[in-house]
């Protein structure tokens, strides 16, 4: 079972809810934590994991021969990136702007393209307190972080209970970490800020067909607005976490709620069921 | 015109609340909110859109399912994992063009896709370039410098002094794209681990890029053990702390009532952004 942690605004407890979820659940259940929020992940300061094991993550580049190079133009013509230019005499590749497609080598009448491994980041693995972890990282100056996404959810083994940390943002990034996710909890606070992103997160998660709830993190901060809204739209809020200077006190010194205050425990073994629950009456529903 | 762009590397650090600050304080400027996929920064300008436009970028695969042969050559070759069955998941699909170029029933079309809108309205405070991706599209990063682009004409077209830009959270496309070719970086960030780790990352970018960064501390009391230890960070960089603001729920209840928390309350809060301003402003002029 996946179960993505996700947010549309940044900084409103994704890291503490994923970290503490999967804390709440290794004494029962096997759990997997994998931080996909590639471009800033955080959850090894929290869990401060053993890391074990490690692999580049490349994306496949062009390579010319120009000995067998013609400058006929069909591999700049393919690529819809710019990421080849062709001259009278010599070929340009610009590897920052390569997706890595292979179009341009397949299409190549000379067989002068081969590809090569491009680094763009590095995915980690090992274990923290019986929770398996890994995560991936973009290398600095990097612009895209899906393949690295792609290289850490490959570690899920869906016969776990796998929870992914997620970046902020509705865009690529976000979509390639929720995707296949059998539940999405979206964790918002309760500010103009916090609603505008949930609903956009909400739109996200419902374009990929993943049913989500709702976690409202520093509650007592803001207005009441969040709380309509789920209500309106039938969404679940499924645990509220106060606004608390020992909670924030905590998450700045990288030690998870659930250590630091062990009281929580039970809300997030909780907040499991609950998932648990609705995703059985989901499948019943489907089953009928 | 100098270029000012506000970034974070960890999200829900204030840069949005500081943008809507420096709104208010800075007096010939154009702004841009560059955090096109959850961009926030209009609920506290209260734009009116004087101009709406759509952002039609990339291409998204179609298969006719009459003319395919279900060879599965598509299938076989998309790096994406887009095509299943036959059809194209168009969330998958990197509008490469790939498949349509190899498909021998000549089945495969590409289709330009409509990834957002933008625009372009007045606020109280002058002009605001703004704009909204489309729900789980691609192409942020070219979005980013449409907007930035936008900006950039109308300061040259208004002679304004400033441009002042909202950024994505995180260091990857679309904070490559806000980034490039801006006179300074503000780096806002807090006293938490993570918030020190992130803006390490963030810095990095800056460095990478060649653009000057100076930082803000921002909620800075909340961990003081912590923000000495950026402060150390900093100094080890040879980057300026240009501002250390205290936590305070006002920065909220501005918020909730729509408003720049300088117009909101004076308090230090308000006068930590005013002086962080007038030193940002100072290092554009130099």
């Amino acid at each position: 079972m996946i179960i993505s942690v996700a947010s549309g605004k940044g900084g409103t407890g994704k890291t503490l809810v994923a970290t503490s979820l999967a804390l709440s659940l290794k004494d029962r259940d096997r759990v997997q934590l994998l931080d996909c929020d590639v471009e800033e992940p955080n959850d090894h300061i929290f869990l401060k994991p053993l890391i074990t094991g490690s692999e580049a993550v490349y994306i496949p580049i062009p390579e010319i021969n120009e000995k067998k190079c013609t400058y006929c133009g069909k591999c700049a013509e393919a690529c819809v990136y710019h990421a080849i230019a062709v001259f009278a005499q010599h070929v340009l590749v610009f590897p920052n702007l390569c997706h890595g497609c292979g179009a341009c080598s397949y299409l190549c009448p000379q067989k002068a393209i081969t590809e090569v491994g491009r680094e763009i980041g590095i995915v980690e693995w090992g274990h923290s307190d019986g929770i398996e972890f890994a995560h991936g990282k973009l290398n600095v100056g990097e612009a895209m972080p899906t393949p690295v996404i792609r290289r850490a959810k490959a570690k899920a083994n869906r016969d776990e209970i796998v929870i992914i940390d997620v970046s902020p943002g509705t865009s690529c990034p976000v979509v390639e970490s929720i995707k296949d996710s059998d539940f999405c909890l979206l964790v918002t606070e309760p500010t103009p800020f916090g609603l505008n992103d949930l609903i956009l997160a909400v739109e996200t998660v419902k374009e990929l067909g993943v049913s989500c709830g709702v976690v409202i993190n520093r509650a007592g901060v803001g207005d009441s607005k969040v709380e309509e809204y789920c209500l309106r739209e039938g969404i679940p809020v499924l645990l509220t976490i106060p606004l608390d200077t020992e909670i924030a006190w905590l998450n700045s010194r990288g030690i998870t709620l659930v250590e630091g205050m062990p009281q929580w425990k039970e809300s997030f073994t909780e907040l499991f069921d609950q998932i648990r629950e609705i995703m059985n009456a989901r499948s019943g529903c489907l089953k009928r | 015109m100098q270029e000012v762009v506000v970034l974070s590397g960890k999200g829900g650090t204030g840069k949005t609340s500081i943008v809507g600050s420096f709104a208010a304080l800075a007096k010939s400027k154009v702004l841009v909110d560059c955090d096109v996929d959850a961009a926030t920064l209009h609920l506290l300008l209260q734009p009116a859109t004087r101009e709406k436009h759509e952002f039609w970028s990339g291409q998204v695969a179609v298969i006719n399912e009459e003319k395919c042969t279900q060879c599965g050559l598509c299938q076989e070759h998309c790096r994406f994992a887009a095509i299943k069955d036959f059809k194209v998941d168009a969330i998958s699909c990197e509008g490469c063009g790939f498949c349509s170029r190899i498909c021998s029933a000549e089945a495969i079309a590409m289709k330009e896709n409509m990834a957002g809108q933008w625009f372009i309205s007045d606020t109280r405070y002058g002009s605001l370039v703004h704009a909204r991706l489309g729900i789980a599209q691609e192409n942020s990063g070219k979005m980013v410098a449409l907007v930035r682009q936008q900006a950039r004409q109308m300061a040259e077209k208004d002679g304004a002094d400033y441009i002042i830009s909202d950024g994505p959270p995180g260091i990857g496309c679309p904070v490559i794209s806000s980034l490039s070719g801006v006179n300074v970086a503000l780096l806002v960030t807090e006293p938490t681990l993570s918030g020190i780790h992130d803006l390490e990352r963030v810095l990095g970018v800056c460095h990478h890029f060649g653009v000057p960064a100076l930082v803000c501390i921002n909620k800075y009391d909340i961990n003081e053990v912590n923000t000495r230890q950026i402060e150390k960070f900093c100094l080890g960089q040879g980057v300026e702390v240009a501002a250390r603001i205290p936590f305070d729920n006002t920065v909220t209840k501005a918020m909730v009532e729509g408003l720049p928390v300088v117009e909101y309350s004076r308090n230090g809060v308000s006068h930590a952004i005013e002086a962080l301003w007038e030193l940002v402003s100072k290092s554009l002029t130099i």
